[in-house]
């Protein structure tokens, strides 16, 4: 199996400004051209799109307002973790020898139809993402007794990491105070403990071992892919773990041949305050019930170890390009590229992305 | 549309069922997950158990659970009880007039 590395990337700001979806698509991949010294068309040979948006045939409508003829073009879409799904295509194209150099360019627009699974007819009317979210809280705080300080925190650290990031959707700073005492979405749920449906996108470049070193000279390795899909229905789902997400990351850990204690640093799908909450404990990061006091510790301390960005709580959600945003942003702290959010000489990092109440989840791990 | 669509539409909760894996099949579906037969349906007892609930505004929801298997979020009415995590509920009334609703009464 060939090694796969990413060696160029492209992001927009995330706003809450609607454009069409190619226009978007083009405004990532432009920069990813602009930024990545050597790269020309006629080099990349497959270009897969990422998103939630009905319009057909995207792969091929980046591919010609690129100027790319890539032998391979295609869609993924897979709802809040369609990015990472489109990299694992990219990658297995480039890992079996099929192409060499991959483009995968993610976008969505703000209230894009990816936010609800109409499919789902078991969530009755109450299909919007928000409903989850509160029986994952409620069961939580019911279960280890959660408190509405402890998921605030979750959800002040990823404001405050997101002023840093100058694609982030939110630059404000909310007080622990502020955002237990923000508007009511349910019972369980603060409109600051969620993530905002937003527009934006972000593209990056795979490519071979042997082809890496022209595009960059800190090229960064997928080293550990794990991938679960338990079901599409959330009532199928365990209320207090992301069990979809431990299989996931045991299997890019083993792949990686590596712990999870030597994670230095990661990207988690922070949807939901209590989304963070539960995956820095499946993900072994930190020990079953601890996972408020380690994101306490971080945010007092000023850590930027999980979501440095701002998350997706502080940056936004364009779902087809966040997944792909994550990588960049663990990319860029390999590589010690990412301005005031870096942290101290990370060696190797996580990207945990998720679909539907964690029904499915990707994990990658990187390494420089 | 299978026959889970058109009788809810006239208000009736059905599921599909294998009678060869002799298994409830749920989501509903035509066909069995396990061996490909076809299903049979038949009517979902209408008690259940809630698994967690919360509410918005004046509206509580919550994910109920029958027949130890199937589960379903709906609006609860709790006529005054007090509620709680596994506590009982019928299923008062289900449409799908353009959306799924499901309907349930505390019994407890």
């Amino acid at each position: 199996m060939n090694k796969v590395a990413v060696v160029g990337y492209g992001n927009t700001k995330f706003t809450k400004n609607k454009l069409p979806i190619e226009t978007l698509l083009l405004e990532s991949t432009k920069q990813l051209f602009d930024t990545t010294k050597n790269l020309s068309q006629d080099l990349i040979d497959g270009v897969i799109v990422s998103t939630n948006d009905n319009s057909k045939y995207l792969g091929a409508i980046l591919s010609e307002l690129a100027g790319i003829k890539p032998k391979i073009s295609h869609t993924v879409e897979h709802l809040c973790s369609s990015g990472t799904n489109a990299v694992v295509s990219g990658f297995s194209y480039i890992a079996s020898g099929l192409a060499d150099t991959v483009l995968i360019a993610g976008a969505d627009n703000v209230g894009n139809p990816g936010q609800v699974l109409e499919w789902d007819k078991s969530r009755g009317e109450f299909n919007h993402p928000i409903y989850w979210a509160s029986m994952f809280t409620k069961a939580h705080k019911r279960q280890f007794n959660t408190t509405d300080e402890e998921l605030a925190i979750v959800s002040a650290k990823n404001h405050k990491q997101a002023i840093d990031n100058p694609n982030a959707y939110s630059h404000k700073p909310y007080t622990i105070s502020e955002i237990m005492n923000s508007k009511n979405v349910t019972d369980d749920l603060r409109i600051l403990d969620c993530s905002y449906s937003c527009s934006g996108s972000s593209s990056i470049l795979l490519t071979s071992q042997e082809t890496a070193k022209k595009f960059t000279d800190e090229p960064i390795w997928i080293s550990g892919i794990g991938q679960k899909t338990n079901s599409a229905s959330f009532t199928k789902n365990e209320l207090t773990t992301l069990s979809s997400s431990v299989t996931a990351a045991n299997n890019a850990y083993k792949m990686a041949k590596i712990t999870p204690q030597e994670i230095d640093i990661a990207e988690i799908h922070d949807a939901f305050s209590v989304c963070e909450l539960m995956a820095v404990e499946d993900l072994s990061l930190t020990e079953k019930n601890t996972g408020a006091s380690y994101v306490r510790n971080l945010f007092n301390t000023e850590n930027r170890k999980i979501n440095p960005r701002g998350g997706l709580i502080g940056t936004g959600h364009p779902l087809g390009a966040t997944g792909i945003a994550q990588i960049i942003e663990v990319t860029q702290q390999l590589q010690n590229k990412a301005g005031k959010r870096q942290i101290s000489n990370p060696k190797k990092g996580l990207v945990h992305n998720m679909s539907a109440a964690a029904t499915s989840s990707t994990i990658l791990v990187l390494k420089s | 549309m299978n026959k889970f669509d058109i009788e809810l539409k006239k208000g009736n909760f059905v599921t599909s069922e294998c009678n060869y894996c002799v298994k409830i099949v749920w989501p509903p579906s035509n066909y069995c997950d396990n061996c490909f037969n076809d299903v049979t349906w038949r009517k979902v007892s209408l008690y259940g158990k809630i698994i967690e609930w919360s509410k918005k505004g004046n509206d509580i929801f919550c994910i109920s659970e029958f027949e130890n298997t199937i589960r379903i979020i709906g609006k609860l009415n709790i006529k005054n009880k007090t509620l709680g995590s596994g506590k009982l509920v019928k299923l008062s009334k289900c449409s799908a007039n353009g959306k799924c609703k499901f309907f349930f009464t505390l019994m407890e």
